[in-house]
């Protein structure tokens, strides 16, 4: 979003955002369908408690299990408690998870590219060695086993996914930044005599912004469903919080029989979530940086 | 080449390395232990008896002394005891390697097969109706969780055939052995398919642009021979490469899978491992996965130095 206004404002005659919508929606259809789901999404998970029709802790023996009706419009749960009302507290779980990763994991991973780029040397070595060792481990076993260690809270979990995003990120910072430092305005920013650290920030960290944003939202919907997978196995985000994972844990093989809306329900959830999020990465990476294709 | 060979494999052996100390410290960043766990949950406090077992385990050594105790072990082929059911952890795992493999290798060859004919029609096609449609169902087996779609699947077993496919050590027929393993495998390799697919088209569609093919064109060759011998070969180069990433991204299908339709692989078992804190277990199959990445991610450099004679790894 924050790209889209920064263009605005760099062009004097901009017609009006009603026109830029327009245009944006003429352009990337598929983008824009993906942003509306998330902007949805994202909606529901700040105004939970509003939009929410039933509280999603309240117990009820009566509604065990209770089919979809209209009092629960896509059924309850082992323990009467709404799946509607689950899934929509559960966006603010998955999406705070998943956002906070990704933007834990990417800030990093930033920092240590602009670093690997910009003073090269044993630190890079060291770096690409380490990231290597890393890219070596399957993401969902390395956040296995970073949960598993730091014990199963909202905030490791955060941190489990955010680690194993840090390589990816980093790499393709640094590359970035290889090439960015042999540009002519550094060049220019040395000869006025800056200082190599406020280069690096001022002048080359914001052109590596465009391949970042367009990473990190490739990133979201993989972290999406990593969450969703830990949290599946048990060793995500705990109790109380409701999470789509969670929701489809491994009693749901039993549920497959008795109880299919409680395993289609957060399912369709967490799939329309990461969709919406691929669909807004493609159109980013298609609108920042065309160079940068499957 | 051959001493591209040696450089690799001292790298290999570098990262495993690297891998090993890596494991070895996450899994001992948070104070407590098996022992801990096990005396917490039965509420029982004897201090003497913790200490034995403590001492058993060998987890009062220091740190460094215990990495050499597993690392050495590890060189001789003595993989340790596992915590929790004493046996020998190489006698846990060997078993459940074959049935893992099958599944991998049965997922893989169902992602090539979907995803590489797939993504050669939808770049071919580009912008057809049918482009998009095989687009947005790719998109969509990317943002499904894999064990979500194993559910779905044990749900249209139930509907039409009424029972869950239970799986059988030995099964009856070879067509049981067959469906046992395939199911599972399309939804892990489902993802992967998708993957493969996107990959396959973007780089077609950068070949179908090049010039030799405008010239395969205009001498007149019919568009089959063109798309199918001329591009392709060059298209699906690139899309070999990722088959290493692929493995790793296989994996983390495999464990939520094997968890669904209820298979003893060691894809599942690390989860249990990692459940119990058997440090051992967990150590030992975490080695193995990132050997197995490392070591099939250096098979496909070498298969695509063999297959595209314009690399050579000679420096």
């Amino acid at each position: 979003m924050s790209s889209t206004t920064a263009a605005a404002q760099e062009r004097p005659i901009e017609p009006s955002f009603l026109n830029n919508v327009g245009y944006l929606c003429r352009r990337y259809p598929l983008g824009v369908a993906g942003s509306i789901i998330m902007v949805a999404f994202v909606l529901c998970a700040i105004f939970a408690n509003y939009v929410a029709p039933l509280d999603p802790f309240s117990t009820n023996a009566k509604a065990s299990l209770a089919k979809p009706s209209d009092t629960h419009l896509l059924g309850a749960d082992m323990m009467g408690r709404d799946v509607l009302s689950r899934i929509i507290h559960g966006a603010r779980i998955s999406l705070a998870v998943a956002m906070g990763a990704t933007i834990l994991g990417s800030g990093i991973g930033a920092a240590v590219g602009l670093a690997c780029g910009y003073l090269g040397g044993w630190f890079d070595l060291l770096v690409q060695r380490v990231s290597e060792v890393m890219q070596s481990l399957p993401l969902l076993v390395m956040a296995l086993v970073i949960t598993a260690s730091l014990g199963p809270s909202l905030r490791n979990t955060i941190i489990a996914i955010a680690i194993p995003l840090i390589p990816t990120v980093a790499r393709v910072i640094r590359s970035n930044v290889l090439s960015l430092r042999e540009m002519p305005f550094v060049e220019a920013a040395k000869a006025t005599g800056m200082s190599e650290f406020r280069i690096a920030v001022v002048h080359v960290l914001p052109n590596t912004l465009a391949p970042l944003i367009v990473l990190a939202t490739a990133q979201l919907g993989s972290t999406i469903l990593t969450e969703a997978s830990l949290s599946f196995l048990g060793l995500g985000v705990p109790e109380p919080y409701p999470s789509w994972g969670r929701m489809l844990s491994e009693s749901a093989a039993e549920y497959v029989r008795t109880a299919p809306w409680l395993v289609i329900f957060p399912g369709l959830a967490i799939s329309l979530v990461v969709f919406g999020s691929n669909l807004m990465g493609d159109a980013l990476r298609d609108a920042l940086d065309p160079r940068q294709r499957d | 080449m051959l001493t591209y060979l040696i450089r690799r494999l001292l790298l290999m052996i570098v990262t495993l390395f690297g891998v090993s100390i890596v494991i070895f410290c996450l899994l001992r960043i948070v104070p407590g232990n098996i022992a801990d766990i096990l005396f917490d949950s039965a509420g029982l406090i004897d201090p003497a008896e913790k200490a034995k077992i403590v001492a058993d385990l060998g987890l009062d050594l220091p740190l460094h002394e215990q990495y050499a105790q597993w690392i050495g072990g590890l060189l001789r082929g003595d993989l340790g005891y596992s915590y929790v059911s004493e046996k020998p952890v190489i006698d846990e795992i060997a078993p459940r390697i074959p049935i893992t493999a099958k599944l991998a290798v049965l997922a893989l060859i169902f992602s090539v097969i979907a995803g590489v004919p797939l993504g050669v029609i939808s770049a071919v096609r580009q912008n057809s109706v049918l482009d998009y449609m095989l687009r947005v169902t790719s998109l969509s087996g990317l943002s499904m969780p894999s064990f979500w779609l194993g559910l779905l699947i044990l749900m249209a077993f139930v509907h039409y055939l009424g029972t869950i496919p239970i799986y059988d050590r030995n099964p009856a027929t070879w067509g049981a052995w067959f469906t046992m393993l395939a199911v599972p495998a399309a939804a892990v390799g489902f993802r992967s398919s998708a993957l493969i697919m996107r990959l396959t088209r973007s780089s077609m569609l950068e070949v179908l642009r090049q010039d030799f093919v405008r010239t395969a064109r205009s001498k007149g060759l019919p568009e089959g021979s063109v798309t199918y011998k001329h591009a392709l070969r060059n298209a699906v180069l690139p899309v070999v490469t990722t088959i290493g990433i692929e493995v790793a991204f296989l994996f983390g299908g495999l464990i939520v899978t094997e968890t669904v339709f209820n298979i003893p692989g060691v894809a599942r078992f690390l989860v249990e491992a990692i459940r119990w804190r058997d440090y051992p277990m967990v150590q030992n199959l975490v080695m193995f996965t990132a050997t197995i990445v490392v070591v099939v991610n250096l098979i496909v450099d070498l298969i695509y130095m063999v297959v595209d004679p314009r690399i050579r790894y000679s420096e």
